[in-house]
């Protein structure tokens, strides 16, 4: 079997909406077999789960456990990121729909890891539905003593609201979010400090995002050393897959790491269309590289997406066949930063405005060896030296395909010279 | 103290200093736009890129902290590339006529063009323009120059907490201005132009008054008179090549003859004249209970911010005219008769550190008719070092020359105007002195002096302990205020000046000025006062002359017609 179910075990087997389902199938004992455990204890066991962050960035968990073990200061909070602004991602809200309590339960943890005495969800605005049945969610925990003051007496407060998203992209970068949930504008921070030392209202706080969140309870359950037998050696665990585009069945899937997109692509989502060949995939969505079929026995791990100096984590899949123009691909993605782009630095204000009119030469067929240049080079400072995510991975489609499709490019230019001849 | 390694130069860093702090205390030059001295930290233009060793991206030197064995380069071809990539990015959205433009050679994103080497910008103009909004009566927005450093929306929020500009909309589109893209006439800006203080470029700036000064210069049955406010003297020898602290009061002068004036007047003689009035003012308050604490005036600053945030304190401001609006009046109705003049053919210019007096002068209660203004031109320091550069005067070489009468009598009290805390310490000296009725022992009040926002001083007058508070900023000014509302201040005495040091830091001073540039300027103040011969206003003996030869009695009638004002709840 492809898929190994640890975080979507229950998806299917129980009502959404009934804590009474997820009590049944064990649910909230983790958080109670976390309360009789210390704190140090937890803390062990996520370093030896060496579970990284799904939310794109694949930082370890433990790191940012620790650094809020150390801050002293009152309140801390917990928040879940369900933003999922990223085109071609919507695993977050297929756990948020189809088991909300495992993220409360996976806050409940972290909260109480942390010391954290407050938590929100910040959800995406257009998710009405995983607003809703969150909502349903807390209420129901809160009813059955989950969430409030004095926690199955343990003396253990917390508890938990949901943000609607300000419908920007960038929100699900950690520091707009935080400015977005104190009633500003969002736009990210300078950084340092991090988020654990001064984070939301400059108090400590740990964001994590949804997926990695509801792996919580399954560490707590399996033990550390467990989980991390799972997957690769330093990419452990499973991984959602949101897989879109040109397949036949997209939708979301649990694979261990070290599994291949090829087998994700036809075991799972059934391969293409009849008389269709992939072309490309785009990796992670919006943000990811752009690479060839023949790279599709590539495995998912986290190494190699940084070898394209991205952060994939985010664990999309976006399959293109062979009808597609790469350069209407790529106006498209190069549109979409220009448009999301909160606007607070020079290299992303500025310069995806440029990348994009330099691909609209492409897609018209007017572009020269100049533009290839100035493409080249543009994309790189927009990579190096942007302010925050957003603005440093606008670029990584273009460069991967400047790398892999560079053929394509001078192709083009050279349909250009004639068409202009 | 952490060792970093600079360019392959170990140097010495101290603990919390961040990469660019570490490197120009060791003379490395790195280039930023955004970073201001006194503002936040925002690293938004992302010029101060540097290489990282071991790090795969760059990182912004303004604010990267350092660390024990960090390496940087300054200049290596990924950093020197991407700093013109990125300049040439801004130049790209930028209306760059510099000929045509106030900041030519003045401005540091032309520095910044020249010292990255750009010749041709590779990058294609995405400009959009957008009209120039002129209706403010002080400032004037072209946001078609604007590179969204932030730094101006900073010194409005931050330093004078009142958040008038701000960035709108996102990314391309995102632009720096008023709530809902409003008129600057239209939303509640002071004036007082600490945003086109702090501005790099030519994007939001004094409305220039150069040229209808020009004109009336030029012009034969124009008599044009100018007054010197003295926070000028400390500063426009900066914007002129001269050290940090020249004293230029005699060069002032004698430019301002070179170029063309009829008379060179000392607002510092109507600063003695405000103290005169302003002091008994306090002094009637006091004896006759009337509304304490009472407040200076003479920052129009100020008094546009009180009129529109505190109308319920309006009674407590001082009913005085400012020193420039005291000049005016008199200049178009004493000045005119004494020298048998039509005061409609008088243009009265000032020099001033400030943006708001532009304001201050168009205010309609500023007419000594009812029509004409009292003051007919306000020029910033800028705008009048800007005048003499167009005049090719060599300012350093210029012979000094004294003031004409009757201003050429002037006062220690009034030359600390300029300096924070100022105004309340000539005050004192006169007031403490009139009442107490024997000289002075100490002229110097300490406690009034300093650089804290707000600072407070108990003293003795009469016997009896009167308190006072001096504030600088409108944001500390809005502490003050607040207590005053909620009855809880104790002072009788309250100074306050909208900007950071007070005028020496005015929002029409030398581009570049900083807290540590305003300290400076203060004790060069204070020096000048120290070397004075009459260092108390009621010891001006020729403000001792107007009074008995044309305004009769300090507050008596004619003093209040022409001195005094009135204020309106906006
Ligand atoms: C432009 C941008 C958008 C992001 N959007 C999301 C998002 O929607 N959800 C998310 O979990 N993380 C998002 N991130 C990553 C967050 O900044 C942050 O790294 C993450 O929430 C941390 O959680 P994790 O460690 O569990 O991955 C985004 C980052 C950037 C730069
Ligand atoms: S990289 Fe883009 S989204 Fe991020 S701060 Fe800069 S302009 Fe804003
Ligand atoms: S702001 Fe500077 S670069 Fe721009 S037009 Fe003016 S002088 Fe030239
Ligand atoms: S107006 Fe000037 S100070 Fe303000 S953001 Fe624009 S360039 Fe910066
Ligand atoms: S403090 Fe001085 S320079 Fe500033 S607004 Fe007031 S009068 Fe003008």
């Amino acid at each position: 079997m492809l898929e190994h179910k640890l975080i979507t075990k229950h998806i299917g087997n129980i009502d959404p909406l009934s804590i009474d389902d997820y009590v049944g199938v064990g649910g909230y004992a983790m958080f109670k077999k976390a309360l009789g455990m210390t704190r140090l204890d937890i803390h062990d066991a996520f370093e030896a789960s060496k579970l990284r962050g799904r939310g794109g960035a694949g930082f370890p968990v433990a790191i940012k456990l620790m650094a809020m073990a150390k801050e002293t200061r009152k309140p801390k909070y917990v928040i879940c990121n369900a933003d999922e602004g990223e085109p071609g991602n919507f695993k977050d809200r297929y756990l948020m729909e189809n088991n909300p309590h495992q993220i409360i339960e996976g806050m409940l943890i972290a909260a109480y890891a942390t010391g954290s005495s407050h938590g929100y969800l910040y959800i995406r605005g257009e998710y009405a539905q995983s607003m809703a049945t969150m909502q349903q969610a807390i209420e129901a925990a809160r009813q059955a003593g989950y969430l409030g003051s004095n926690i199955l007496n343990s003396r253990f407060d917390f508890d938990l609201e949901i943000r609607s998203g300000a419908g920007s992209y960038v929100c699900g970068e950690e520091f707009a979010l935080l400015e977005s949930i104190e009633g500003k504008a969002g736009r990210t921070r300078v950084k340092p400090p991090f988020p654990t030392a001064k984070g939301l209202f400059n108090q400590p706080t740990l964001i994590n995002n949804v997926e990695t969140l509801a792996t919580f309870p399954v560490i707590i359950a399996m033990g550390g050393e467990a989980y991390a037998k799972i997957g690769t050696p330093t990419s452990t665990g499973t991984k959602l897959i949101s897989l879109s585009g040109n397949v036949r069945k997209k939708g979301v899937y649990e694979v261990p790491f070290g599994v291949s997109m090829r087998k994700i692509i036809e075991e799972l989502g059934g391969g293409v269309g009849a008389g269709r060949k992939i072309q490309m995939i785009q990796l992670g969505g919006a943000c990811g590289p752009i690479i060839p079929e023949y790279m599709l026995d590539m495995v998912i791990d986290f190494e190699r997406f940084e070898e394209f100096e991205s952060k994939t984590g985010a664990g999309a899949i976006i399959v293109i066949d062979d009808r597609h123009d790469m350069f209407a691909i790529l106006e498209q993605v190069s549109e979409f930063f220009t448009h999301e782009s909160c606007g607070k630095c020079t290299p992303c204000r500025e310069g995806n405005v440029h990348m994009r009119n330099v691909l609209r030469r492409f897609v018209n067929k007017t572009a020269t060896e100049q533009d290839l240049l100035m493409l080249e080079n543009q994309a790189r400072v927009i990579h190096q030296t942007s302010l925050c995510g957003l603005g440093q991975t606008a670029p990584t489609a273009i460069i991967s395909t400047l790398h892999y499709f560079r053929f394509d490019y001078l192709n083009r230019i050279e349909d250009s010279m004639q068409e202009v001849a | 103290m952490p060792t970093i390694t600079i360019n392959n130069l170990e140097v010495r860093a101290d603990a919390g200093m961040t990469i660019l702090e570490a490197a120009r205390a060791h003379n490395f030059k790195i280039p930023t736009l955004c970073h201001y001295p006194d503002l936040d930290i925002k690293s938004d233009c992302r010029i101060c890129v540097v290489e990282l060793i071991g790090q795969k991206g760059l990182v912004t030197a303004c604010s990267t902290p350092v660390y024990e064995g960090m390496a940087v380069k300054i200049n290596s071809p990924r950093a020197l590339n991407a700093r013109k990539a990125i300049t040439e990015m801004i130049l790209a959205n930028h209306d760059a006529e510099c000929t045509a433009c106030v900041r030519n050679m003045n401005c540091e994103l032309q520095r910044l063009a020249e010292s990255t080497g750009i010749v041709k910008n590779r990058f294609e103009s995405i400009l959009e323009v957008k009209p120039v909004d002129k209706s403010n009566p002080s400032l004037v927005r072209n946001s078609n120059r604007c590179i969204k450093c932030g730094r101006c929306i900073d010194a409005c929020k931050t330093i004078q907490g009142i958040g008038v500009l701000d960035i709108a909309g996102r990314g391309h589109d995102s632009d720096v201005t008023t709530a809902f893209g409003k008129a600057l006439a239209d939303v509640f800006c002071t004036y007082c132009g600490q945003c086109s203080a702090v501005c790099p470029v030519g994007a939001i700036m004094e409305k220039d008054s150069t040229d209808v000064v020009w004109e009336a210069i030029d012009h034969p049955d124009k008599h044009v008179i100018v007054q010197v406010a003295p926070a000028i003297r400390v500063s426009l020898g900066e914007e002129l090549g001269l050290a940090l602290g020249s004293i230029v009061t005699g060069k002032i002068v004698a430019a301002l003859k070179m170029l063309g004036f009829s008379k060179v007047f000392d607002t510092n003689f109507t600063a003695d004249l405000t103290i005169i009035e302003e002091g008994h003012e306090l002094i009637n308050r006091m004896k006759n209970g009337g509304k304490l604490p009472l407040i200076t005036s003479c920052c129009p600053g100020w008094v546009r911010y009180a009129e529109h945030q505190y109308p319920d304190l309006l009674d407590n401001l001082s009913t005085c005219k400012s020193p420039q609006q005291m000049f005016g009046a008199l200049a178009k109705t004493y000045y005119a008769q004494r020298e048998n003049l039509n005061p409609k053919d008088i243009f009265v210019v000032s020099i001033m550190p400030c943006t708001a007096k532009k304001y201050e002068a168009s205010r309609p209660e500023m007419s000594y008719n009812g029509q004409d203004p009292d003051v007919d031109a306000v020029l910033t320091t800028r705008e009048l070092a800007k005048m003499i550069k167009q005049m090719g005067i060599e300012f350093e070489n210029l012979r000094e020359q004294k003031f004409d009468k009757p201003d050429e009598v002037t006062t220690g009290a009034a030359a600390i105007f300029g300096a924070t805390g100022g105004v309340m310490e000539a005050a004192l000296r006169s007031v403490k002195e009139i009442l107490d009725e024997r000289p002075l022992e100490q002229l110097e009040f300490d406690r009034v002096r300093g650089y804290e926002g707000i600072r407070e001083a108990e003293v003795t007058i009469k016997g009896e302990t009167v308190k006072v508070a001096v504030a600088h900023t409108l944001s500390q000014a809005k502490k003050i205020a607040d207590d005053i509302r909620l009855g809880t201040s104790p002072y009788a005495f309250i100074e306050v000046m909208a900007c950071p040091g007070g005028c020496v830091g005015g929002g029409g001073q030398p581009y570049g000025t900083t807290h540590e540039k305003s300290r400076e300027r203060i004790q060069t103040i204070y020096q000048v006062d120290r070397l004075m011969k009459v260092r108390k206003s009621h010891d001006n003996a020729a403000v001792a002359n107007l009074y008995s030869n044309y305004l009769g009695e300090p507050s008596g009638k004619l003093a209040h017609t022409l001195l005094h004002t009135k204020y309106t709840p906006r």
